[in-house]
């Protein structure tokens, strides 16, 4: 691969609408702002130019992409350019007759978040009784022949559960484990009292789950995400700003990644008014945070400024108010105190009460 | 493990598709992509689970003159067993 920016990935959030209320959801704040959705045609169109562009793998997610009456199309029209199509699902909305037209209409992969083993833990988080209905969409995907992904968002309240976890995947015949720790934006961030681990209860969990690859090698993948706060440098956020992902809102705004339009004073455009193709090369904030002319120090010197392009800009501007400085996970950040007292709360914290997601931010 | 008498294919979660940039076969799976070189996708095209890995390494033999049958029966099982690590890559069971 060269270094020239080429999107591989489009990650088309097709509705913020849920069921679900995840007190984790990675969705920004006020999602009644975003609540006119692009029609059918203009996602078709949208698909075309991606894969125009070199996008070659879709990801349909949200908000819950089953909410919409239009997957099946928009599935299929991705399949007609050939595009790999991974459903992300809650699994909720998710009968059995919508998942053989999804297999009929060519798509290729199934994800579904569950939230935890336990009927009661997994349904106060997700603030939905769903947890059965889940596992019912998650046997049913593998009896019709879909590959299966299991999705499990861990915190501190669930870290300890890993092996039951993993041993859950294997009883559903999970192609695919994603043990992905909690980010701190969107949701998260209002709850990071209550689900930040400690570092000892993280380390547990990645030692089981590392057991579990070995294991299963050849199986089941075993993924185990870690959360940025017990990193010692930043992850490459979306593999660098303008890189290899474009990300569509269901409002039709094109970004960089899923909370970009977070970010105050950067104007993002939107597919209702311009092709994709000249937003990915032409756009004044796909250009903001590409390459490497807008970092400054510590980042502006380090030898790692082409491994992890400075960290995740929405956690810097969450974090310290600004986008443009290095990520405060950053070891080497002047703002990495503000990491180190999260890190110190999880230790002293025990419990605080959840706010859920809502359409309708602070009300 | 891939053996010389496996037969091995895709895994379901896996499609190859060539890419319109490099012209070159890609394994694409969940949320990721590689890209196959081309002597890397001659083998992975024939993994359609009929042949079996001494099968494959007879239909290479054959447009590869200069490598013995060891060295190439060698390298096709480290990356189909490469591969079968990854879950791209299984034996028909």
């Amino acid at each position: 691969m060269t270094d020239e920016p080429r999107p591989y990935t489009l990650i088309a959030e097709l509705t913020y609408r849920c069921p679900l209320r995840c007190v984790y959801c990675s969705n920004p704040l006020e999602l009644d702002r975003h609540r006119r959705e692009l029609d059918t045609e203009t996602w078709l169109r949208v698909l075309a130019e991606a894969e125009e562009l070199g996008v070659v793998q879709v990801s349909l997610t949200g908000g819950e992409p089953c909410v919409r009456g239009d997957l099946e199309d928009i599935v299929a029209g991705a399949r007609r350019l050939d595009l790999y199509t991974n459903l992300a699902t809650s699994g909720v909305p998710l009968p059995r007759a919508r998942l053989e037209r999804l297999r009929e209409a060519g798509l290729d992969n199934v994800q579904i978040s569950i939230q935890d083993v336990a009927a009661d833990a997994s349904d106060e988080i997700a603030g939905l009784v769903s947890f059965e209905r889940k596992l019912e969409a998650a046997r049913t995907a593998k009896q019709i022949g879909f590959p299966l992904t299991l999705n499990f968002v861990l915190h501190r309240g669930n870290l300890r559960r890993v092996a039951e976890i993993i041993a859950l995947a294997e009883s559903l015949d999970a192609d695919r484990l994603e043990l992905a720790n909690s980010q701190y934006v969107g949701w998260a961030l209002l709850n990071r009292a209550v689900l930040l681990p400690t570092r000892e209860q993280l380390d547990e969990a990645r030692r089981v789950a590392a057991a579990a690859r070995e294991r299963l090698k050849g199986r089941m993948e075993v993924l185990f995400v870690t959360p940025d706060y017990y990193a010692e440098f930043p992850k490459a956020c979306m593999d660098g700003w303008g890189r290899r992902f474009i990300l569509i809102s269901p409002d039709g705004l094109v970004l960089p990644c899923h909370a970009a339009h977070t970010i105050p004073g950067i104007s993002f455009e939107n597919v209702r008014d311009r092709a994709l193709g000249d937003v990915w090369r032409s756009s004044s904030s796909f250009a903001r945070f590409r390459g490497e002319d807008w970092m400054a120090e510590p980042c502006r010197s380090c030898e790692r400024r082409t491994v992890d392009f400075g960290g995740c800009r929405c956690q810097a501007f969450l974090l310290t108010g600004s986008a443009a400085v290095t990520d405060p996970v950053c070891s080497l950040s002047p703002h990495h105190g503000i990491i180190e007292s999260a890190r110190a709360e999880a230790r002293a914290v025990t419990a605080a009460p959840l706010v859920y997601r809502t359409m309708k931010a602070g009300t | 493990m891939i053996s010389s008498a496996s037969r091995p294919q895709l895994a379901a979660k896996a499609r190859l598709r060539r890419d319109r940039r490099t012209d070159r076969l890609m394994i694409l799976y969940p949320e990721k992509g590689m890209e196959l070189s081309p002597t890397a996708a001659e083998i992975v095209r024939l993994c359609t689970g009929e042949n079996t890995v001494a099968e494959i390494v007879e239909r290479l033999g054959a447009s590869y003159t200069t490598a013995d049958r060891a060295t190439i029966e060698r390298e096709v099982l480290d990356l189909l067993n490469a591969l079968a690590d990854r879950c791209l890559i299984e034996e028909r069971s």
